[in-house]
């Protein structure tokens, strides 16, 4: 079976992220009442597998081998419903 | 003495490393990151440049290259000599070959300047270079902010992998002389018979160039002494 991931991306929080502190002056500059944004990615793929687990266990493993840096980033993954 | 010079898709200063190394008499043997075998070679430099497009994160995709199975293997089992300079550092840290890794700038800038690095402790096979030793180099690079996993740090320097700090022009390392963010300023480490540091060595071999600490540099790491 085929299954939708998505692989969500996210700097540590102790990570400095300089895209998201522009992006938060520029909104700020906006006039919008915000902070700390964070920049993250989102990755989808799809994935042949068995089973659903089995889909999650390859997002997963995919993840920690090259989709995030586990020295810096943290990754949930997901399976979107069809 | 012959060194392997490892280009991938978007590297950019593989000729400069080639020219250097030819500068300084030794035979650089150009490599194709297809190759799943390494040639006779005695050492290896990974070069600077932006493989992949920087795409993922720096170095994460040339990290999976076919010829690094090779690189890491030849490292467990020889010890051999290994060099990642700039990308090519960014890269070791992506395979798990050097401990840490490079995040963005703080300042969000690509950064291209001359820097002042202080030697710490001195990696294994390198010759003719001590503890506070000054280097002039410059670097070029959007990524190179050194991060490790929060309690590694003491771990770092109390191994003797700390190779390289960002200084002022004395030698002193303070929060003035940062340029990219870098944790402890760290500009260069090292873990057994491999190396890696954001500078660039190759870029800093004649005086008309600004410097020739390069040049010094690279014949530490060749293991030779410099006249």
């Amino acid at each position: 079976m085929t299954f939708d991931l998505i692989v969500n991306v996210a700097w540590k929080e102790e990570i400095l992220d300089p895209a998201g502190q522009s992006t938060t002056k520029v909104l700020q500059q906006m006039g919008y009442a915000v902070d700390n944004v964070r920049i993250g990615k989102q990755i989808r793929l799809q994935v042949e597998a068995q089973d659903q687990d089995r889909a999650l266990e390859a997002g997963r493993e995919m993840a920690k081998r090259l989709l995030a840096n586990p020295v810096m980033e943290t990754y949930t993954v997901q399976v979107v419903e069809a | 003495m012959r060194v392997g010079v490892i280009s991938f898709p978007g590297s950019n200063c593989d000729d400069d490393t080639l020219n250097a190394l030819a500068a300084l008499g030794v035979e650089g043997v150009p490599l194709w990151y297809q190759q799943t075998e390494l040639p006779p070679v005695d050492r290896l430099i990974l070069p600077g440049g932006f493989s992949y497009g920087d795409y993922l994160r720096s170095g994460a995709l040339a990290a999976q290259a076919p010829i690094m199975a090779s690189v890491e293997q030849a490292i467990a089992t020889q010890a051999m000599p290994v060099l990642g300079i700039c990308n090519g550092f960014q890269i070791l840290c992506e395979r798990g070959l050097l401990p840490g890794a490079l995040r963005p700038n703080v300042s969000g800038e690509f950064l291209c300047t001359w820097e002042t690095l202080r030697v710490v402790s001195v990696p294994q096979g390198f010759v003719g270079l001590k503890t506070g030793d000054l280097l002039r180099m410059p670097i070029a690079h959007h990524e190179g902010a050194f991060a490790v996993e929060p309690g590694f740090l003491s771990t770092l320097f109390d191994q003797g992998q700390v190779f390289l700090q960002y200084s002022d022009p004395d030698g002193q390392v303070h929060a003035l002389t940062n340029p990219n963010g870098s944790v402890a300023n760290i500009a260069g480490i090292s873990q057994g018979s491999v190396t890696g540091l954001m500078p660039h060595p190759e870029r800093a071999m004649a005086q008309y160039l600004g410097s020739v600490d390069g040049r010094r540099f690279l014949k530490a790491w060749l293991g030779e002494e410099d006249q």
